[in-house]
C-alpha cells in the first residue's frame, strides 16, 4: 500500500473499515522508511520491531471493538520526546546510547490512543537551530530540493511527513520550530498556545518558550493529533486547566465573517519576493471568499530577536547544566577534579551551536549583566504580548508569513549565527507572547520550494486558527 | 555598554571547556550578537513589569503526597558507570 499521502483521518477510515490492519500500515510506513530515509536522513532510529509489536497490539484492540483516530496510526516522535525503551538523544553526542527510562505525557497520552512508535526524528542538537545542520549524527534534506534544508529545529519531523516517510508526527516549537520546517518542507504545523501541552518529559531547551504541537499532512489531522495532546497535566506546573474544546468541530465555522489582521512589520521589504507574494495572494483569496481583513500594528516586532536570545540562551545555560556526565550521558574519561568531569565531559558531548548559545546564555544572566539582558528582556516580553492583545481587539487571526525565505540551500547560512536567527522573526515573537500558530502550505516558487501560511491567534485560540487554516486549505487554496 | 566578553571567563562559568579555536571564534560571534541584542536598551521600560512566563499562572499546589516513583534500576540503566545500586564516579579528591 502507499503511505506517501496517505492522513490521519483516512488511515483510522481505512482500519475502520478493514481495508488494512495496522501491522499492514505500519509495515507500509517502515518500507517508506527503509525506501526514502537513506536520502533524506529524516529519521535517527526506527524501531520496526517494537512497532509492528504495537501495530499487532493494536489490530486485536479493534478486533476487539476499540476504536479511536490514532488506534493503529503510526506516528514519528522528534528525538527530544522521551518515548519509553526508546533512544532520546536529543541529536547529541552527550545522550548516545541513553534510552529514556518513562514516556513524556505527550507520549503516554498517544499511547493510550494507540498510536504506534515506529521511529525518532532527527533535529537541531537540543532544538537550537533554524535548518537542522546542528544534528550532531546527520543532515536532513528537504524532500522538495535534496540539497537544501527541511528547516528546523523539527527539520526530522517534517521532512518525513512530507517526503511521505510518515503519515504524522510530532515536533517542539521554542521559536518556530515547528511552524519553520513545516513551511520549508510543505506540510502543516501547529505551536499550541503555551500552557496548552505538557512539557512532562520532553528535554527543556527554553522552559518558558517550548511547545509540543502536530507536524501533519492536513488541518484536519492536526486538530485530530491536537486533540490527544491537549490538557492540563498535574507533572507540569505551566499547563492550564482549561477546558480542551472538540477542535475538530472547531472546524466548520468558514472564513465569512472572520476578522484577519495583517500586521504591518510582517510585510516588509527584507523578505523574499516570491515568498511575500504567495502570501498575499492567500491574503487576498480569503478575502474574496468572505474574510474582513484589517491592518493592525505590532511595534516591538523589531525587539523580538534580541529579546528572544536573551530570554532562551539564559534559559538553555541553565537546562543544560543537567548535562555533567554524572548520571547519564556522555562522561569524560579520567577527570583529574570535579571541574574536569563536567567541562571535559560537555566539551566533549556538546555540539557548537549549543555551546554558543550556553556561552551567550551564561553571559547575559552573569553577575553585572543580569539586569541589562535578562531583566530588561523580559519587560520588552511584555510589550511584546500586549501588542498582540490589543491587536486581537480587532480582529480574530492574524495572517502572516511563515519565514522570511524559503528553503535556503544546505550550508548557506552556517558560517553567520546571527543571520540565521534573523530568519526567525515571524515565528520568534508568537512563543514570546504564549499565543498559538499554524503554518498551511500556501503556493511554492517558481523553483518549486514550499511556501508556508502562518496564521496566529490569542492564547488558547487553537479553534480558531485551526478554522480559519481548515477554510483556507479546503475552500480557498484548492 | 562594553562589547568584550571574557569568554575564557563565562566557560568557566558555564563548566564547559572550549578549544582556542572555539574561544576566538566565540568571542566574535558572540559580541557581533551581544551589539544586535542590546537593540533593546533604545526602550524606555519605566513602570513595565517583567513577563517571566507564557502565561501568567499563579503558584500551582498539590497534596504532598507520596505515589510511586519509577524502579532505580531503570534510571541506572543509563548510568555511564556504576557500581551495584549506585552511580559510580571517579576519584576526585586528591590524594594527600
Amino acid at each position: 500500500m502507499d503511505v506517501s499521502t496517505l492522513t490521519i483521518c483516512e488511515a483510522a477510515s481505512g482500519l475502520r473499515a478493514k481495508a488494512f490492519s495496522s501491522v499492514e500500515l505500519t509495515g507500509a510506513v517502515l518500507d517508506a522508511i527503509e525506501k526514502r530515509d537513506a536520502e533524506l536522513n529524516a529519521y535517527l532510529s526506527v524501531d520496526a520491531e517494537g512497532a509492528l509489536r504495537q501495530a499487532a497490539g493494536a489490530d486485536a484492540a479493534r478486533a476487539a471493538g476499540a476504536d479511536g483516530d490514532l488506534l493503529g496510526v503510526p506516528v514519528a516522535i522528534k528525538d527530544l520526546i522521551n518515548v519509553e525503551g526508546q533512544p532520546c538523544t536529543c541529536a547529541s553526542k552527550q545522550l548516545l546510547g541513553y534510552v529514556s527510562p518513562y514516556d513524556a505525557t505527550v507520549s503516554a497520552k498517544l499511547r493510550r490512543a494507540g498510536a504506534i512508535f515506529a521511529g525518532r526524528t532527527n533535529m537541531d542538537e537540543f532544538a537550537m537551530g533554524s535548518s537542522t545542520e546542528a544534528s550532531a549524527f546527520k543532515v536532513t534534506r528537504n524532500p522538495h530540493d535534496l540539497s537544501r534544508v527541511p528547516g528546523g529545529s523539527s527539520g526530522g519531523s517534517a521532512a518525513a511527513v512530507a517526503g511521505g516517510e510518515a503519515i504524522a508526527a510530532l515536533g517542539t516549537d521554542t521559536g518556530g520550530s515547528i511552524r519553520q520546517p513545516a513551511s520549508f518542507c510543505g506540510c502543516v504545523g501547529l505551536k499550541p498556545s503555551y500552557g496548552r501541552v505538557s512539557r512532562y518529559g520532553v528535554t527543556a531547551y527554553a522552559s518558558s518558550l517550548d511547545q509540543v504541537g502536530p507536524m501533519t499532512r492536513t488541518v484536519e489531522d492536526a486538530a485530530v493529533l491536537l486533540q490527544q495532546l491537549a490538557g492540563c497535566d498535574a507533572r507540569d506546573g505551566t499547563t492550564l486547566d482549561l477546558p480542551v474544546p472538540d477542535y475538530r468541530a472547531a472546524l466548520r465555522g468558514g472564513l465569512k465573517g472572520l476578522k484577519i489582521g495583517l500586521p504591518k512589520e510582517y510585510y516588509i521589504d527584507g523578505a523574499d519576493r516570491e515568498v511575500m507574494a504567495c502570501v498575499r495572494r492567500a491574503v487576498d483569496a480569503c478575502a474574496a471568499a468572505g474574510a474582513e481583513i484589517v491592518e493592525v500594528s505590532l511595534p516591538h516586532t523589531e525587539y523580538a530577536i534580541a529579546v528572544y536570545y536573551i530570554v532562551a540562551t539564559a534559559e538553555a545555560s541553565a537546562n543544560l547544566a543537567r548535562f555533567d556526565g554524572v548520571r547519564y550521558g556522555h562522561r569524560a574519561a579520567n577527570p583529574r577534579s570535579v571541574f574536569e568531569l563536567y567541562a571535559k565531559s560537555r566539551a566533549e558531548g556538546l555540539g557548537t551551536e549549543v555551546k554558543r548559545r550556553i556561552i551567550l546564555g551564561t553571559y547575559v544572566l552573569s553577575s553585572g549583566y543580569y539586569e541589562a539582558y535578562y531583566g530588561r528582556a523580559q519587560k520588552v516580553r511584555t510589550l511584546v504580548r500586549k501588542d498582540y492583545a490589543e491587536a486581537f481587539k480587532t480582529c480574530d487571526v492574524l495572517m502572516t508569513p511563515v519565514a522570511p525565505t524559503a528553503a535556503y540551500r544546505i550550508g548557506e547560512a552556517c558560517d553567520d549565527p546571527l543571520k540565521m536567527y534573523l530568519g526567525d522573526i515571524f515565528t520568534v515573537p508568537a512563543n514570546l507572547a504564549g499565543i498559538c500558530g499554524i503554518s498551511v502550505p500556501c503556493g511554492a516558487t517558481a523553483a518549486g520550494l514550499p511556501v508556508g501560511l502562518q496564521l496566529l491567534g490569542p492564547a488558547f485560540g487553537e479553534g480558531t486558527i485551526l478554522r480559519a487554516a481548515y477554510a483556507y486549505e479546503q475552500e480557498v487554496r484548492a | 555598554m562594553s562589547h568584550t566578553i571574557d569568554v575564557a571567563y563565562v566557560a568557566e562559568l558555564a563548566r564547559l571547556e572550549l578549544s582556542p579555536d572555539e574561544k576566538r571564534t566565540f568571542q566574535q560571534q558572540l559580541e557581533t550578537i551581544v551589539r544586535y541584542v542590546e537593540k533593546i536598551g533604545e526602550l524606555d521600560l519605566t513602570g513595565i513589569e517583567p513577563t517571566l512566563h507564557g502565561q501568567s499562572l499563579v503558584n500551582v499546589f498539590r497534596e504532598d503526597v507520596v505515589v510511586p516513583s519509577l524502579d532505580r534500576e531503570r534510571f541506572l540503566a543509563n548510568a555511564p558507570e556504576r557500581n551495584g545500586s549506585e552511580f559510580k564516579l571517579p576519584k576526585i579528591v586528591e590524594d594527600a
